[in-house]
C-alpha cells in the first residue's frame, strides 16, 4: 500500500495480502500465500502458472466467486471480502463479467438472448448501439437467432465474449477462454479480447497456461505455489515460455527440497 | 454386474425412495383392502356364530318378493305350522317366534334413537330367558302396553324399568312401559350393536308382522345334535319349497356373507385408491428409470464397451427395479396391515357392540400385493431397460447428449389408442355391451388416459409455451418456462400423473353436477309441491308419517291438497318392480304433474293400476292389460292397467301405482312415507312449514322441507361420493408431487453447470428459486389443464350417453375445475420447494466446474 502509484481510478481490481487456505491440520493446503496485486483499468492482464499454482483460485477470489481466508479484495472501490451472498451476486451482476472455458451458454436461449442475459437478469435496458458494436466486433451479426447447439465452438465462445462485454463490467474474468478451442478460433477470440481492451478500454483478466494466449495480454503475472513470482510487461510468446521454463525448474527444485525435508 | 447395479442403486437413494413411494401406497391400499375385509369377515363370522350358537334349526317362510337387489321380508308363518314342525321326527321342541326388523325406539327427546348406522332394530316376541338371553332388571312383558328392551337400547336412550318408551313399528308411534332390561350371554348389551324391543307375542305379531296368530320364525330344538342335518333335510322335505330350513351354522354363514357383501364397498374403495395410485405410480417409475438410464448413458456404454451384453444391461436395470419393488412391497404390506387393522377396529367401534377379530394377513393379501408391487415396478421399468440396452458402446466416448428423438411414433400410437379407447367408451355407454358395460367403460377410460399420456409430449410444446407466457414477465420466469419445454417427454410423463388424477375427479364431478342439475330441473318442472314431508330411509322399513298427523295437515287452512305416498317392492311376471301408492291419486296426478301417455291417471278404482311409461314398454303392458302382482303380504293380486304415465320426477319413481287399499293390506309397512303438499296461492310457506313441523312431533323419522331443501337432500349422496373421490385425488396428487419433485431434482442435477453460470453472472438465490418454481408450476398446470379437459370430455361423453336415462343437462363444474387448477398450481409450488432450495444452495464454483 506504500506504492503511491495507482489512484483508485486506475485500478479495476486489487488483492491485498490475500491468503486462501483449504482444509485444516494435516490436510491443510495453502493455495494463496499473501498475494497482493493490482489490476490496472483498461489493461489486459494474464495470470499464468503451472497447475496448482493458485492462479484460478486468485481469479475466483478477485471475482467474488470464492471467499478469501485472510486479506482483502476490491473490485473498483467495492470491498469484496466480507460481502454476503446477495451483495456478492449483485457485484458479479453489475461489475464483473465472466468468460468460461466451457462457454456455458444456455441452450434454451438464442445467441442474442444469451448475450443479453446478464442485463435481463439485472433488469437493465441494453444500450442498443453498444450491443451492435459488440456484436459486430465478435462478428455474430448473422448468428443472433441461432441456438448454441447450432453454433461452432468458436462461435459459442464469441457469444460468451459478447455476453461478458455487453454489460460493460468493471472487469471481465476469463478462465482459460481458449482451452476448448482450436488454435484459429482461439486466436480470433483473443483478438477480440485484446481489441476490446485497446479500443473500448475494457479491463480483462485472463487465466491461462498457454504462452501463446498470454502473449495477447499487456501484462503477464506469474504465480507459483500461491505466490506471485514474476511479472512481464508487453510479453511475447517466447518471453513467456522462457519465464515459464524457469518457473518449472524453480518449482521442481522447491518440490524436491520439500520432499527432502520430510 | 450385480455389484455395479447395487452400487448405482445406493447412490440414488432419494430418487428411488420417491419412486418407490407410489408403489408403497398402491401396495398399502391393496393389502389394506384384503386385511380389512378378512378381519371384518372373521369378525362377522364370529358374531353370527355367537348369535346362532344356541340355535339348532330355524324355519322361516321364503319371502314373497325376491329380487336381484334385496329380498323382501320373510313371509309370515301360520301358527298351526308350529305343531306340524314339532311333530316331525327328531324334533324335540318347536317354538314359534317373532323377530323382525323395523321396531324403532324413540328416545326421551322425541327423536328416533341413534346408534350404529345401518344396525338392525328388531322387534321380537318375548319368550322368557334362555341360554342366550337373560334379564338384568325387571321382568318380561305381560300386558299389551309393556316391553322389555335390551341393555344396549337402555343405555343408549337412558331408559330404566318403569320409563315410558315410544316405538315405531309397522304402525305409527305407540307408547309402552319398560318393564324389563335384558342382556346376552357373555355379559353383552347387544350381540353386535343391534337394538331389540321385546313385546308380548300378540303385540309383536300385530306390530311387527301385521297379522294375528302368525310367526316369522320357528325355532327347532333337535333331540340329538348328531342328527342335525338329517332333521334339517327331513324338515325341508316335509315343509316344501315355500319354507326355508337352516341349521344355526347355515344361518351364521348366510348372514355373515350378507354383511360381508354389504361391506365390500369399503374394499372396493380401497382397491380404487390402489388402482389410481398404481396408474399414477407407473408413470412415476417409468419417468425415474428413463431418467436414470439417460443419466447413465456413458456408464452403460462403458459397460457395453467392456463386453456386457444387451441382456445383461436389461437385467441390471430390471434387477434395480425389482429391488425397489421388493422393498416397497414389504413397506407397503406393513402399512396395509396397519390400515386394515385400524379400519376394522374403527368399524367395530362405530357399530357399537362389535368385537373386532384379531388381525390376520390372508394369503391373498401377500400374493396380490406382491404381484402388484413388484410386477408393476418391473413392467414400468421394462421400457427404460430396453432403452438402456440400445445404448451403443461408442456412446462412452461421446459427450452424453439428450437427443430429441422425433415424437412421430408416440403420436401415432397415441392417436390409435385414443381412437380405440374412445370407441370402447362409446360402445360401452351405448348400452350394447350387455352386462359388460362397466368393463368397456373402464377399459375405454383407461385407454384414453394412456393415449392422452402418449400424446402429451406433442401437446406439451404449444401448451407449455402458452402457459409459460403467464410467467414470462420476469427473467427467472422466462428461464423456467423454457426449461419446462426443454424435454417434452419428461415433462409429459411428469404431467401425465397429474393429468390422470385431475381427469378422474373432473370427470366424476362433471357427471355428478349434470345428474344433480338434471334432477333439480326435472323436479322443479314437474313437482308442484311447496312443501314435502320426507325422511331418510335407514333400514328395511321406510320412514313413517303418522296418518293422524297427515289428517291434521290436510285440515290446515293454508293447505290446498296433499298426496301422501307409500312404497314397497313387488313382483310381477317373476321380476321385481317398484310399487307405489298415493292416498289421494287425483292430488298426486296434479301435484306431480303426471302426464297420461294413455288411459287416465286421476283416479284408481279397486283392481286398477297405473304403469310408468318405461316399465310399460319394457314389460309390454298396454292399457287394459291384466297384470298379476305379488306384494309383500298376502297372495298375488290381479290388476288391470288403466293408465300409462310419463314424467314422474319422484327420484324413487318408476314401476307401478296401486290403489291405496292394496298398499295398506299388501305393503310391508302401510304407513305413508312421504307426502307432497300443495299450498293455497298466497299462503305463507314458512309459517305453514312451522305449523306442519309441530304436527309432525310424533313422526320422528320425517321432516317437512321445502322443495329446494328436498332436492338438496336428494342430491346429497353425490356430495359424499364426490368427497371420497376428492380424497382419492389427494392420494394421486401426493404421487404426482413426487413425480414433479423427481423430475425437478434431476433437472437441477443435469443443469448444475448452467445454474453455476447463471449464479456467476448474477442470478440471485431468490431468482434461482423462482426459476425452478416456474418450471414446476408450468409442468403441474399443464397436467392439471390437460386433466380438466380430458376429464370434462370423458364426463360429457358419459352424460351424453345417459341422456335416455333422464340426464338431460350437461353441467360443467366450473367452480371445482378452477379449484382443481389452483390445486394443480399449488402442487407445482409445493413440489418445487426442495429442488429450488437445492438449486439455490449450489456452490457456484463447484457448479461451474461440474461435469
Amino acid at each position: 500500500m506504500t506504492t503511491a502509484l495507482p489512484t483508485a481510478v486506475d485500478v479495476a481490481a486489487r488483492a491485498v495480502d490475500v491468503w486462501k487456505v483449504y482444509g485444516s491440520g494435516e490436510a491443510q493446503v495453502v493455495a494463496l500465500h499473501g498475494v497482493s496485486v493490482e489490476l490496472e483499468r483498461g489493461r489486459f492482464t494474464a495470470i499464468m502458472g503451472p497447475s496448482g499454482s493458485g492462479k484460478s483460485t486468485l481469479m475466483h477470489c478477485l471475482a467474488g466467486l470464492d471467499t478469501v481466508t485472510r486479506g482483502e479484495v476490491f473490485v473498483g472501490d467495492t470491498r469484496v471480502s466480507g460481502l454476503g451472498d446477495r451483495a456478492l451476486t449483485d457485484l458479479r451482476r453489475d461489475k464483473v463479467g465472466f468468460i468460461f472455458q466451457q462457454f456455458n451458454l444456455l441452450p434454451t436461449l438464442t445467441a442474442e438472448e444469451n448475450i443479453l442475459l446478464p442485463l435481463s437478469i439485472a433488469g437493465r435496458k441494453p444500450d442498443r448501439q453498444w450491443f451492435d458494436t459488440v456484436v459486430d466486433t465478435v462478428g455474430l451479426r448473422d448468428r443472433l437467432r441461432h441456438r448454441p447447439t447450432q453454433l461452432s465452438g468458436g462461435q459459442q465462445q464469441r457469444v460468451a465474449c459478447a455476453r461478458a462485454l455487453v454489460a460493460r463490467p468493471e472487469v471481465i474474468f476469463a478462465d482459460e477462454p481458449t482451452g476448448n478451442l482450436d488454435s484459429r478460433s482461439g486466436a480470433e477470440v483473443l483478438s477480440f479480447l485484446r481489441s476490446s481492451v485497446r479500443e473500448y478500454g475494457q479491463t480483462i483478466v485472463m487465466v491461462t497456461h498457454d504462452a501463446g494466449a498470454a502473449s495477447y495480454a499487456d501484462r503477464v503475472i506469474f504465480l507459483a505455489d500461491g505466490r506471485i513470482v514474476d511479472e512481464l510487461r508487453e510479453p511475447t510468446s517466447e518471453a513467456v515460455l522462457e519465464r515459464l521454463k524457469r518457473l518449472d525448474v524453480t518449482s521442481a527444485e522447491a518440490a524436491a527440497a520439500g520432499s527432502g525435508a520430510v | 454386474m450385480l455389484r455395479a447395479t447395487l452400487k448405482s442403486l445406493l447412490s440414488r437413494k432419494l430418487r428411488l425412495l420417491l419412486s418407490g413411494l407410489a408403489v408403497v401406497l398402491a401396495v398399502m391400499f391393496v393389502s389394506g383392502a384384503f386385511v380389512l375385509s378378512d378381519t371384518l369377515g372373521r369378525t362377522f363370522d364370529s358374531l353370527f356364530t355367537n348369535v346362532y350358537s344356541y340355535t339348532d334349526i330355524q324355519v322361516t317362510a321364503k319371502p314373497k318378493v325376491t329380487g336381484p337387489g334385496q329380498d323382501g321380508a320373510p313371509a309370515n308363518i301360520p301358527a298351526d305350522m308350529v305343531s306340524r314342525v314339532a311333530a316331525d321326527p327328531g324334533v324335540a321342541k318347536a317354538t314359534g317366534a317373532v323377530l323382525a326388523e323395523g321396531a324403532r325406539a324413540v328416545g326421551h327427546n322425541g327423536k328416533k334413537l341413534g346408534g350404529a348406522p345401518g344396525a338392525p332394530r328388531y322387534g321380537a316376541s318375548w319368550h322368557g330367558e334362555d341360554q342366550l338371553i337373560s334379564l338384568r332388571e325387571g321382568r318380561g312383558p305381560r300386558a299389551d302396553d309393556e316391553v322389555a328392551i335390551d341393555a344396549g337400547v337402555a343405555t343408549l336412550g337412558n331408559f330404566r324399568v318403569g320409563d315410558q318408551i315410544g316405538v315405531l313399528t309397522l304402525e305409527p308411534k305407540k307408547t309402552f312401559t319398560v318393564v324389563g332390561v335384558f342382556g346376552y350371554a357373555g355379559g353383552r348389551d347387544s350381540i353386535g350393536g343391534e337394538q331389540t324391543v321385546a313385546f308380548t307375542e300378540p303385540v309383536a305379531q300385530r306390530l311387527m308382522l301385521g297379522a294375528p296368530n302368525v310367526y316369522n320364525v320357528i325355532d327347532v330344538t333337535v333331540t340329538d345334535k348328531k342328527d342335525l342335518t338329517k332333521v334339517r333335510d327331513a324338515l325341508r322335505a316335509d315343509l316344501g319349497p315355500a319354507y326355508q330350513v337352516d341349521t344355526g351354522a347355515d344361518l351364521a354363514k348366510k348372514q355373515a356373507d350378507q354383511v360381508k357383501k354389504a361391506l365390500s364397498f369399503v374394499t372396493y374403495v380401497l382397491l380404487g385408491f390402489a388402482a389410481v395410485a398404481l396408474l399414477v405410480g407407473v408413470f412415476l417409475i417409468l419417468n425415474t428409470f428413463s431418467i436414470i438410464v439417460a443419466q447413465r448413458t456413458q456408464e452403460l456404454a462403458l459397460l457395453r464397451a467392456m463386453g456386457a451384453s444387451r441382456g445383461q444391461v436389461i437385467r441390471s436395470v430390471l434387477l434395480e427395479a425389482s429391488l425397489i419393488g421388493v422393498v416397497s412391497w414389504l413397506v407397503g404390506l406393513a402399512l396395509g396391515v396397519g390400515i386394515g387393522a385400524a379400519g376394522a377396529f374403527a368399524l367395530a367401534k362405530l357399530s357399537g357392540g362389535l368385537t373386532a377379530a384379531g388381525v390376520g394377513v390372508p394369503p391373498a393379501a401377500w400374493i396380490v400385493s406382491f404381484v402388484v408391487g413388484i410386477g408393476v415396478t418391473i413392467a414400468a421399468a421394462l421400457m427404460p431397460a430396453v432403452q438402456a440396452a440400445r445404448v451403443p458402446p461408442i456412446a462412452a466416448m461421446r459427450q452424453a447428449s439428450a437427443s430429441d428423438r422425433p415424437l412421430t411414433r408416440l403420436t401415432v400410437a397415441g392417436g390409435v389408442l385414443l381412437a380405440g379407447g374412445g370407441s370402447a367408451l362409446v360402445f360401452g355407454l351405448s348400452g350394447k355391451a350387455h352386462g359388460n358395460t362397466i368393463g368397456w367403460v373402464v377399459g375405454g377410460v383407461f385407454a384414453t388416459f394412456i393415449a392422452v399420456a402418449l400424446l402429451t409430449p406433442l401437446l406439451g410444446r404449444p401448451v407449455v409455451s402458452l402457459l409459460g407466457r403467464l410467467f414470462a414477465w420476469s427473467v427467472p420466469g422466462q428461464l423456467g418456462r423454457r426449461n419446462s419445454a426443454r424435454n417434452p417427454r419428461r415433462t409429459a410423463i411428469t404431467a401425465a400423473a397429474m393429468m390422470i388424477s385431475i381427469a378422474l375427479v373432473t370427470g366424476i364431478s362433471t357427471i355428478f353436477a349434470s345428474v344433480s342439475d338434471s334432477i333439480t330441473k326435472l323436479v322443479n318442472e314437474q313437482i308442484q309441491a311447496d312443501l314435502i314431508i320426507a325422511g331418510q330411509q335407514t333400514g328395511p322399513i321406510p320412514p313413517a308419517i303418522d296418518p293422524a298427523a297427515l289428517r291434521q295437515v290436510r285440515g290446515l287452512p293454508t293447505v290446498d291438497s296433499v298426496a301422501a305416498e307409500a312404497y314397497d317392492m313387488g313382483m310381477a311376471d317373476g321380476r321385481q318392480l317398484f310399487v307405489g301408492a298415493f292416498d289421494d291419486q287425483a292430488a298426486a296426478a296434479r301435484i306431480l304433474k303426471l302426464k297420461a301417455k294413455d288411459g287416465r291417471l286421476d283416479r284408481l278404482g279397486a283392481g286398477e293400476i297405473l304403469v310408468d311409461d318405461a316399465t310399460a314398454s319394457k314389460r309390454h303392458w298396454t292399457v287394459g292389460a291384466s297384470v298379476s302382482v305379488q306384494l309383500s303380504r298376502g297372495d298375488a293380486r290381479t290388476f288391470r292397467v288403466v293408465g300409462i304415465f310419463t314424467g314422474n320426477a319422484n327420484p324413487g319413481g318408476g314401476g307401478i301405482l296401486v290403489p291405496w287399499r292394496d298398499a295398506a293390506s299388501g305393503f310391508r309397512a302401510a304407513t305413508p312415507t312421504q307426502a307432497f303438499i300443495k299450498l293455497r296461492s298466497g299462503a305463507n310457506v314458512t309459517a305453514t312449514k312451522g305449523q306442519i313441523d309441530r304436527i309432525l312431533r310424533d313422526s320422528p323419522e320425517v321432516n317437512v322441507v321445502t322443495r329446494s331443501e328436498w332436492i338438496g337432500d336428494a342430491t346429497k349422496v353425490f356430495d359424499i361420493v364426490l368427497t371420497i373421490v376428492q380424497v382419492l385425488l389427494g392420494v394421486a396428487m401426493v404421487i404426482a408431487v413426487l413425480g414433479i419433485v423427481n423430475t425437478l431434482v434431476l433437472s437441477v442435477l443435469e443443469r448444475t453447470r448452467e445454474l453455476g453460470m447463471l449464479r456467476a453472472i448474477g442470478l440471485r438465490r431468490g431468482q434461482t428459486m423462482r426459476m425452478i418454481t416456474v418450471e414446476s408450476v408450468v409442468i403441474s398446470l399443464f397436467g392439471s389443464l390437460l386433466g380438466i379437459v380430458v376429464g370434462a370430455a370423458l364426463g360429457a361423453a358419459v352424460v351424453h350417453a345417459l341422456k335416455d336415462k333422464g340426464i338431460t343437462e350437461l353441467s360443467l363444474p366450473w367452480g371445482l375445475m378452477v379449484a382443481y387448477l389452483v390445486a394443480g398450481a399449488l402442487v407445482g409450488v409445493a413440489a418445487a420447494v426442495i429442488p429450488a432450495i437445492r438449486a439455490a444452495r449450489l456452490n457456484v464454483l463447484a457448479a461451474i466446474g461440474y461435469e
